[in-house]
């Protein structure tokens, strides 16, 4: 019998799109029932993004949505509506936890400020996730987490010596928030375990976003900080970079820290002639002579495939890798073997991938329990199994619009 | 545990990690939890790592090792020897938690591996933070942060299309593994709390950062379309049609990018109107309907013929400025911040999130970013600043343990601790 860690423990999200979902996602996987409330009015950008089967942007399409959002259940319903808002009523009433990710303001004009959501379910635990928090001039500026890249400054950090910054294409600090937020909602939920109390969580995504860059931004009379661009490099290492491989587009990670290690990578490289030049032999010449050590590299990794460079440092013991693209994650053997990506036979989507968790626990593995949701195709199973609604009452609800 | 002011009062972690696994601690010691971060005698290695306190290379001045061991107090101890390992069992008798990020096999090697831990505490959660995972292929492999985002996919969609992919320069792989650490610890914690047993969490770096890749994987696997390197280009996401998602201003760079649907309709107009008030707009963006922009259908010269007049309207002003104006107006545009930016940004100083901590040491006080999260009920605090290395040997050796001052003068001297 699977040991489910959340197992009982009720979730009522009435968030979207990335950070805050992906939070539960951390809850749902190990077992919380974890109820989604959508909306067709207002559908989660997730899925009106692609991918799409067949190319097809319909609501029930979206592989990105999907991706993220096994082991969850979907609800639609009008909150707008008197009998939407009083069904709504009755799923705080039901949940452990309530989340919220819309942007802050969206759930008071809806009635569901954290003190009316008290007065329905006491010992609630409200988790809110948005860009800037609850509160504060910036609190309800509309933005998405690829702005949040330049607010946090992670775009400054990426790009050649002397040249512009460049972009990253996705929402980072989107994907960083979950870890920290389902941290501490865990500990939130042990809280009220030993002493019955709920409470309300404000977290910032660009609050969370600015730990992964913490050391830089430390702040004491004098400081100075290092704004410039370094490409793949490292202050302490070399070779230390990205290089070219055989093949289109191919590609390799290789770092040398230690003059030890530069040795190690000397005797698997082979005969190179210039790999005994004085000029190369310890850290601080190697720092120096970086420009032409990397070159040099270069025309060596780009006789070989990246798999066989790769392989032949690691063995060796020298830190290398294949720049993985999407396709390659797919067939990673090592990704293989730990299962990280979960795969089911989804009845729209067809055979399709998941992602998994990150970790994996001895005693009680996340797991899929069951595929993405089409948008409210538990609406009649949550509110007739949980909330015990009577059919005609439910049946009564669907006539009037309610579930839309 | 009967101390109940902070989420994880009264709970104990042992902090075994280097580098690439101190932020997991430094979450749960921001949750209360009481956080024993056990270097070797002659100093961490994660206290070589720059940036430094003026500038200056010291292992007690590691900006990088006190902004990642707030929060915890510190002990010395070489588990190497016997009795560092004698003195270890003992602490893990009363732990809750044991972090650690050696490489996989080492702890074994040193008859402390799991099964052995687990046998001398049986509820006691271990979290091993490694590169790839304990198991398969790769568990041996050696991953430095640059080789771990490289197989991990970001790199390779991060860069111009003709050039090597990029990384972000600050290292950022061992950072979201520990915070992943610090969730999954949680999640092993619950469960002991409530079902009664420890377990052993098994974290890898590797999968953690391919969260990052944000719809790559479905994109492959849904539509066999491969997620690749535009520049500062949004590509792949909905057509062949690349959006730009980084722009030049006056002073620097801004990030705003034209997004379709509901979500872009309000500030698309309103950045027309804006460009209309000023007088600075072409006749065809003033002519055009943004309600019929579908991204799904826009060619790349639509898309040229729509940035091309809003990326000279934004040259002709600084970031500042276009930020205040956009944020006036709810146009989704933000600056590109440098750390002083973000030093005297508004929002996080009406948050009050910079927090202030003494350094004794050096006669002055620090500031460092604050919180993660704003709790009503249980607010993360900053009790203090990261250990000196054996600060805190004689509140655990002597109080603690109740280990002798002539123990304690054998063990410094033996290099134990």
């Amino acid at each position: 019998m699977d040991k489910k860690v959340f197992e009982g423990l009720k979730v009522l999200d009435f968030g979207w799109v990335i950070a805050g979902p992906m939070t539960l996602k951390y809850l749902a996987d190990y077992g919380a029932t974890v109820v989604n409330l959508e909306s067709s009015q207002h559908p989660d950008l997730l899925r009106t993004s692609a991918p799409f089967k067949d190319n097809l942007p319909e609501i029930d399409n979206s592989g990105y949505f999907a991706y993220l959002a096994g082991n969850k259940y979907s609800v639609t319903l009008d909150l707008n509506q008197p009998k939407g808002f009083e069904i709504a009523k009755k799923l705080i009433a039901w949940a452990d936890v309530v989340a919220d990710s819309h942007r802050p303001g969206v759930l008071e004009n809806w009635g569901f400020s954290y003190q009316e959501l008290k007065k329905i379910n006491p010992g609630v635990i409200l988790i809110r996730n948005s860009n800037q928090g609850q509160t504060g001039p910036a609190a309800k500026q509309p933005g998405l987490g690829n702005h949040i890249n330049g607010l946090a400054g992670i775009v400054n950090m990426v790009g050649w010596p002397g040249k512009e910054p460049i972009s990253l294409q996705v929402a980072y600090s989107d994907y960083v928030v979950p870890h920290f937020a389902a941290a501490v909602l865990i500990g939130a939920l042990d809280y009220r375990r030993r002493t019955g109390k709920g409470q309300e969580l404000d977290i910032s995504q660009l609050e969370v976003g600015l730990n992964l860059f913490a050391p830089k931004l430390i702040n004491y009379p004098g400081v100075k900080v290092d704004e410039s661009l370094k490409g793949n490099s490292c202050e302490y290492a070399a070779p230390h970079g990205i290089y070219r491989c055989k093949g289109d587009d191919r590609w390799c990670a290789v770092s040398v820290f230690t003059d030890e290690e530069w040795l190690v990578f000397c005797k698997a490289a082979g005969q190179l002639s210039w790999s005994k030049n004085p000029k190369f032999s310890t850290v601080i010449n190697r720092k120096k002579n970086e420009s032409q050590l990397n070159e040099l590299v270069e025309a060596w990794t780009l006789q070989q495939t990246a798999e066989d460079v790769t392989k032949l440092l690691q063995k060796a013991g020298v830190a290398a890798g294949v720049v993985e693209n999407t396709h390659d994650l797919c067939d990673d053997p090592q990704l293989k073997e730990r299962e990280c990506f979960w795969t089911a036979q989804h009845e729209i989507l067809g055979n399709f991938t998941y992602l998994g968790q990150a970790s994996r626990l001895s005693g009680t593995p996340a797991k899929l329990y069951r595929n993405a949701p089409r948008m409210g195709e538990h609406t009649e199973f949550v509110c007739r199994e949980f909330l015990g609604m009577p059919q005609e009452e439910f049946d009564a609800c669907l006539m009037e619009g309610v579930f839309i | 545990m009967a101390n109940t002011s902070e989420m994880m009062s009264g709970y104990r972690v042992l902090d075994l990690t280097n580098e690439n696994g101190y932020l997991c601690g430094k979450i749960l010691g921001d949750m209360g939890a009481d956080v024993i971060k056990i270097e070797n005698p002659r100093g961490d290695s994660g206290r070589k790592i720059g940036p430094f306190y003026q500038q200056v290379p010291d292992m007690e001045k590691s900006l990088y090792w006190y902004a990642y061991n707030l929060n915890k107090r510190g002990i010395t101890l070489d588990v190497e020897t016997e009795d560092g390992r004698q003195i270890l069992s003992r602490l893990i008798k009363k732990a809750d938690f044991l972090i650690e990020s050696y490489p996989t096999g080492y702890l074994d090697k040193l008859g402390l591996s799991y099964a052995k831990i687990h046998e001398i505490n049986p509820k006691i959660v271990m979290t091993s933070i490694t590169p790839f995972g304990r198991t398969g292929p790769y568990k041996d492999y050696k991953g430095s942060d640059l080789v771990v985002m490289a197989m991990s996919g970001l790199m390779y969609i991060t860069g111009d299309p003709d050039t090597a992919p990029l990384r972000i320069s600050f290292p950022q792989a061992f950072l979201l593994a520990s915070a992943h650490a610090a969730a999954a610890s949680m999640i092993a914690h619950y469960y002991r709390e409530t079902a009664g047993q420890g377990q052993h969490v098994d974290v890898s770096a590797q999968e953690c950062a391919l969260w990052e890749i944000a719809n790559g994987i479905p994109l492959w696997q849904v539509n066999k379309i491969l997620y690749k390197r535009a520049g500062s280009f949004l590509s792949g996401r909905w057509s062949d049609t690349k959006q730009r998602l980084l722009w030049r201003c006056k002073d620097g760079f801004v990030s705003f990018y034209i997004l379709g649907g509901p979500s872009g309709i309000k500030t698309n107009q309103a950045i027309s109107k804006w460009m209309a008030e000023k007088g600075e707009i072409p006749d065809y963006l003033k002519n055009y309907d943004w309600r019929t922009l579908d991204m799904l259908k826009q060619t790349q010269e639509m898309q040229d013929r729509l940035e091309k007049p809003i990326g000279e309207f934004f040259l002709r002003y600084t970031k500042a400025e276009l930020y205040l104006e956009s944020f006036k107006r709810g146009i989704m545009l933000y600056p590109v911040c440098n750390a002083h930016d973000i030093q005297e940004n508004d929002q996080l100083k009406a948050r009050k999130y910079w927090v202030n901590i003494e350094h004794s040491e050096l006669g002055t006080t620090i500031t460092y970013p604050g919180a993660f999260a704003k709790l009503s009920e249980t607010p993360l605090t900053f009790k203090k600043r990261a250990p000196l290395i054996g600060e805190h040997n004689p509140e655990i050796y002597e109080q603690e343990l109740g280990m002798s001052q002539s123990e304690l003068s054998v063990l410094h001297q033996s290099g134990v601790i």
